[in-house]
């Protein structure tokens, strides 16, 4: 059955044919991808997913890959839904839950959408895969194309961390370290695609790459018991996921993969030190979002003029959720949080995120009955430089190797 | 005088070209005389209130225009205006 109908720009509904391209040529709208939702009707079931592998390959279905294209996978996905219950005493919530995203091969939510761009972009006869990145999707585009073995071109800021130009580069990629931010590798790359017959995950097979996101929310749902949780706590960069969360939510709707129609609300979370989101949705123009010249420590996520920012407010005004921002130090605060009381080692971007909750918990958002769940996106180890600044030893002490000296030292 | 790049999915308005020089001091002028030479433009650049579009990028010299004085930038001889689509991903259309 072939699933994959063609592309069309979400603003004007101008139609294409399937190919690596993500803005319409009529009004620059972005394009994505149209399934033959008739004939995927009659096939999708609650049955045939969970018979699926335990990746998120089990919602191949509802992924821009037909039947027939092998993918290219590390085994991606199906990651640790916990359920939060000291943090949650911390914080009043009785049903919270985390979706542990660090989990995945490369410690990124990024490997979900890097797994299906790349077997989209092997299927259709791409030899280069490339990327701008924050260091994330770096890091999953190396390790997939290796995986592939497929050349690879990683663009990405100068100043990244250390921990992320390691787990980049063992991949032995092709990596182009530019001297500017992140928007500003963006656009170099956008520029660069006219001339080279590269697939740039996030820039022109975007359409198929942004739908891997919709199995993070896919498998949240089915592991509450195919159950719509009251909200979603969500990180935002370009925006890209968050608006894929919705669509995903709508699709478990349309294919009666849930029984309940009541949409979650779904929260936005960003740093203020790069908050362009956060700062539109407070002002009276929740649609026009100015890019800033992002300067935090959460910088998986720091994008400044994030593409998809204008859908995420219209989406958080429209489920009834809303975008909040931390300063560094509520950042830092919540990635401890997190490790002391749910074992979880999380990156910035997951101080962010938990930031966010934790606020909003304190600032009485929820009576604490409410089912909330935070995705927590990145590993610690990636950014673990910005503990290691500050004072994480409280509880350490040096001693000899003797019970003299660990008594005199150690309180029990 | 002032040079525009103009991206792929627009090259098809400037009969193929890759770059277009214009006359003028500001952006908004540019984007006039772009529009006189090769009608098309301002409707895919400008919004109806006359701003630039969400889903268009410009950068003056590889700055973003909407960091600076956005359509009153001014403009000299040397400088580059690029065209450049911004990288979004909705929803789809249902």
């Amino acid at each position: 059955m072939a699933k994959l109908l063609g592309l069309r720009c979400r603003e004007c509904g101008a139609e294409y044919e399937l190919q690596a391209t993500h803005v319409c040529e009529m009004c620059f709208g972005p394009l994505d991808v149209v399934y033959d939702q008739a004939a995927l009707r009659k096939v999708v079931s609650r049955q045939r997913i969970e018979q699926g592998p335990a990746s998120m390959w089990r919602y191949r279905d509802l992924l821009p890959v037909e039947d027939d294209t092998p993918v290219v996978t590390l085994g991606e996905g199906f990651t640790p839904l916990v359920k939060a219950d000291r943090l949650g005493a911390e914080l009043g919530l009785r049903n919270l839950y985390l979706k542990n995203d660090s989990m995945n091969p490369t410690n990124s939510f990024k490997d979900r959408v890097v797994s299906v761009a790349i077997s989209w972009a092997r299927a259709h006869g791409f030899e280069t895969i490339a990327c701008a990145s924050t260091g994330n999707l770096a890091n999953a585009v190396a390790a997939y194309s290796a995986r592939a073995g497929l050349e690879c071109f990683v663009f990405i800021p100068v100043d990244l961390e250390p921990a992320k130009v390691v787990s980049i580069s063992v991949f032995d990629p092709n990596v182009v370290a530019v001297r500017g931010n992140y928007d500003e590798v963006n656009r170099l790359c956008s520029q660069l695609l006219e001339s080279t017959p590269w697939a740039f995950c996030n820039i022109n097979i975007r359409p198929f790459y942004a739908e891997g996101s919709k199995t993070l929310t896919f498998e949240t749902i089915e592991q509450l018991g195919w159950k719509l949780p009251d909200e979603i706590i969500i990180p935002i960069a370009s925006g890209c996921q968050f608006v894929r969360h919705r669509q995903a939510i709508r699709e478990l709707i349309d294919y009666g993969l849930v029984r309940d129609d009541r949409v979650p609300a779904l929260t936005g979370a960003q740093a203020l030190g790069c908050a362009p989101v956060y700062n539109a949705f407070k002002s009276d123009t929740p649609e026009r979002v100015l890019p800033v010249k992002p300067n935090t420590i959460a910088r998986s996520i720091a994008i400044g003029n994030p593409s998809d920012g204008i859908y995420v407010n219209r989406i958080a005004l429209e489920t009834g959720g809303v975008v909040e921002a931390v300063t560094e130090d509520e950042i830092v605060a919540a990635m401890r949080l997190l490790a002391r009381t749910e074992g979880i080692f999380t990156e910035t971007a997951g101080g962010v995120t938990i930031g966010v909750l934790a606020k909003l918990a304190r600032a009485g958002r929820w009576k604490g009955d409410e089912v909330v769940v935070a995705y927590v996106t990145g590993h610690g180890l990636k950014t673990a430089d910005v503990l290691a600044s500050v004072d994480g030893h409280a509880r350490r002490v040096e001693i000899e190797p003797t019970l003299k000296s660990f008594r005199e030292k150690v309180n029990i | 005088m002032p040079q525009f790049r103009i991206p792929g999915p627009l090259r098809r308005l400037s009969d193929g070209q890759m770059t277009v020089t214009v006359e003028a001091t500001d952006l908004g002028s540019a984007i006039d005389a772009l529009e006189q030479r090769y009608p098309g433009f301002k409707d895919r650049l400008l919004d109806q209130q006359g701003e630039l579009r969400q889903f268009v990028n410009v950068y003056l010299n590889d700055e973003d225009v909407r960091l600076g004085a956005g359509l009153a930038a001014k403009v000299s001889e040397k400088d580059e205006i690029s065209i450049v689509p911004a990288v979004a991903g909705g929803e789809p259309a249902n």
